[in-house]
Parts: structure tokens; sequence; C-alpha cells
């Protein structure tokens, strides 16, 4: 069972639909300690990186518990965003910091926010772009971005080059919206899905220690 | 690279889809769920739901009618007409809206974007422009779908409501809405100039060269039709690769 954290940041009646047509079980804990027995946490989210603050030292001590155990972790758009140590958008929110850097604004040279497909440039292997060929467009829509770091398996050019899929032992997260990028989107929740269901705890991912 | 997006625009009344000739003349032209099925077999880009005469018998969009059209849907989805209040936003969206377009409530209170914009993002909330050009050649807003004069400029406007934190402008030629001679490109390129979010620009459709003609000299980021997808098939697939044989990118 894959836990959908809502701490209301936007919608999630597509992200629900979306885990749905995959075959997903999912659910949305109310308490930090509803994610004790999930296969998986997925983070959603859209809008401002201070909206990240709901999710207060309990719910964090919690999620950071749920990935030192080797259980799959993926964040969506904002909710990827909140993987790393934090963002220009919301200085005085910590991201989780499971992923080094901070998310910056996209420049202002393009219009900014960055609305719609896009394509994803493969720039290594991945469980979770496992059947998604480079040159594939997904549905975007964001101001901020993650930077390009070892985690980075897929990035996107939008103003620079920022990382739009990030896959790190358990960590994984995807800057684009699956739940709204037709069967590209579709496939990269399969596989994520898949992934829950058979959690490969040999590469948990431990500090200091690639995987 | 960005793709320029195509997105198809169902109006709907009393659940059915019907297109208009400047904004009347009303025509039933299907169902919008297995419309809306077609259009994303076919590759389109984004729907927008517009209830067409919401504002004006002042009820909400369809709610069961968006139901069944997100139902199998992954693509963004849109809906305007009567979203007046937070509240009639939030029951799209719980309808399985991804964004609310809003025009005339917009007009009349511009910080209903602002309140929209802190609480889902501002990538949910579109501002509706419908415009038309005067005498002088300037554009004037219309409010209540075409009928009431504003007074109010479509740059200035466009520029304020992405100021209150609107994340996409929808702009509408009043002139050119059914006539299928062509998008309004220097009201889409005066509009997508100023205003530093996206423009959908939208009405005049009628061939695949006014598509060519509204991303480039209209500087259009996307284009919104309805006749020229209804009544034939695959002209989404079709459009799609005469657009790339002209250079510009989209999703294939």
């Amino acid at each position: 069972m894959i836990a959908l954290i809502d701490y209301g940041a936007g919608n999630l009646t597509s992200v629900r639909k979306a885990l749905t047509a995959v075959g997903a079980e999912y659910f949305t804990p109310a308490n930090p300690d509803d994610i004790r027995n999930v296969s998986g946490l997925i983070i959603p989210g859209v809008g401002h990186f201070g909206t990240t603050k709901a999710l207060t030292a309990a719910w964090r001590t919690a999620i950071l518990g749920v990935v030192d155990c080797g259980l799959p972790l993926m964040g969506i758009c904002l909710g990827m965003q909140y993987l790393f140590e934090g963002s220009d958008e919301a200085p005085e929110a910590p991201g989780l910091g499971l992923l080094a850097g901070t998310c910056r604004r996209l420049p202002s040279l393009v219009k900014v926010p960055h609305v719609g497909w896009n394509d994803l440039q493969i720039v290594k292997p991945s469980r979770l772009l496992a059947d998604i060929t480079t040159g594939a467009m997904t549905y975007f829509t964001h101001s901020y971005a993650a930077p390009l770091t070892p985690a980075t398996v897929a990035q996107t050019d939008y103003g620079c080059t920022f990382a739009a899929v990030v896959e790190d032992c358990n960590i994984f997260g995807v800057q684009f919206h699956p739940e709204k990028s037709a069967a590209a989107g579709l496939e990269i929740l399969r596989s994520f899905v898949q992934v829950t269901r058979s959690p490969d705890r040999e590469i948990t991912r431990s500090p200091g220690r690639p995987c | 690279m960005l793709a320029k997006r195509l997105i198809a625009c169902l109006d709907v009344r009393n659940g059915c889809v019907v297109k208009g000739v400047q904004f009347e003349d009303l025509a039933t032209a299907g169902d919008p769920a297995a419309l809306a099925r077609r259009y994303d077999a076919e590759g389109i880009d984004e729907l927008v739901v517009l209830d067409v005469t919401a504002t004006i018998e002042k009820r909400r969009a369809l709610e069961d009618t968006l139901r069944r059209v997100s139902a199998e849907l992954f693509i963004p989805l849109t809906v305007g007409g009567g979203i007046r209040s937070e509240d009639d936003a939030a029951a799209a969206l719980d309808a399985g809206a991804d964004k609310v377009a809003l025009n005339s409530a917009a007009l009349q209170e511009p910080s209903l974007l602002t309140r929209l914009a802190s609480r889902y993002g501002s990538q949910a909330v579109v501002v509706a422009i419908d415009a038309k050009r005067t005498a002088d050649g300037r554009y004037e807003v219309f409010a209540r779908s075409g009928q009431d004069r504003t007074a109010r400029e479509a740059v200035e406007w466009a520029r304020e409501a992405a100021d209150c934190g609107a994340g996409e402008v929808l702009l509408t030629s009043i002139d050119r809405d059914g006539t299928r001679s062509g998008f309004d490109c220097s009201l889409t390129a005066a509009v997508a100039s100023a205003v530093p979010i996206p423009v959908i620009a939208s009405g005049g459709a009628g061939t695949f060269d006014h598509f060519d003609e509204v991303f480039t000299a209209g500087r259009a980021d996307a284009a919104l039709a309805a006749s020229v997808f209804h009544f034939s098939e695959h002209a989404v697939a079709d459009l799609k690769a005469f657009l790339r044989g002209r250079g510009i990118p989209v999703r294939l």
C-alpha cells in the first residue's frame, strides 16, 4: 500500500485517478503514524515551496524513517523539489535534504512559469524511466527547478538545463506531472508502483555511500 | 524544446457540446466525454471545457459533465464558465479539472485571482479575456460572454491579471470567434509580448496555416480551437504533422 501524502499543496484528484489507472493501491494518511507499514510514499504537490511547511517535524521524521528502511519515495513537481535541501522560493522552509542542492527560479529570459509539454533527455539508465526513451514529452508547470546533480537521470531545457527526473537508490522524483502526461506519464507511474512491489533493500540509500 | 500546445475547446451547454459563431447561434456537436476520448487518442495536448451559458444563467459548470470528461483523461483539463468564487473553483477542481478559467468574476474582483493562486498555485488559475477591436484600433475587454463592454484595454488587463496571480491567459477574439477566418494575430502578439505568462490564442481557427501564423506572427504559446477539431477525423494528428513540417515544435 502506497501512502499519498496530502499536505494541502494543490488538488490530488488527478494523481489519485492516475494511480488507480495503473493499478496501484494507495491511501491518504491522516497522521504521521499511519505510514509505518507502507510499501512506498508519494509526495505530490504544486504551488509555493512554503506550503511544504505543513509537513511538520513529526511528518518529516516519519517520512525519513520510511526512507531509511529502504522503501521507495517519489516526489512529484513540488514534491520532487522538497527532496532537495531547499528552494530559493521559500528559504525559511527546509527541504528533506535527501538530495544535495537547492532549487532555483527559472531564468527570466523565458516565460515563467514553464507551462506545457517538453522533452526528456535521458542521461543515465534508471528504474523509473525503464520504459521511456529520450525525446518523450511530459507536461510541466513550474517556476523553480532542481539543479543537475549525480542523481539526475533525465534533464530538460527551458531557459536553462534542469533536473527533470531524479533517482538515487530508493529516492525518486519527477519535476513534471506524470498524472497529466498521457501514456508516457502513466508508464512512469507504473514503473514506480512496480518498485514499491519489489523494493530492493540492498540498494537502500545511506549517507556518503553510493548504492 | 517546449512544444506549442494545441488545445481543443468543448463549449458545453446542458451537458452537450455546442459551437457558436460570434458567441451566438449554438448548434449541437456531440457528447463531451466521447469527444474528449477521441481528442486524447488523437494526441490533443490539452482540453478546455467552457460552460458557455453558465455566467448568463448564473449557474455553475456542470460537475457531472466534468467528472465524465476527466474520468479517463490524463492530459490537462481546464474548466471555465460561471466560476465566480473560491467555492466554485474548489468544486470544479474536485470534479477533475486541473485549472479554472475566470472571466467576468476576475474583472469584477481581481483579488479572486490572487486568492485562488495562493490556495492552488498560479498554474491552476487562467484568466480568460474576451476582446473586440474598437474603431480606433484598440482592443476592448468584454464581460459576460461578450455581452457587456468594460472599457478595459486587453493588454493592460492581461498585465494586471498576471500581477494578481493568473498563470496563463486564454485570449479570445470576439470578432474572429467561429468565423474560421484566422486568429487575430495582432491582438495575440500584443498581449503575448506584454505579459510574462503563457498566452493561449482563441477565436478564428479555420485552416492549418492559421495555426502556423498564430504561433509565429502571433507569438502564441498555445492555440485553442473547437470546430476545426470537432467536425473532422484525424485533424489533430494531421495538424501536428503540418506544424512540424513548418519547423514549429509540437508533441507527436
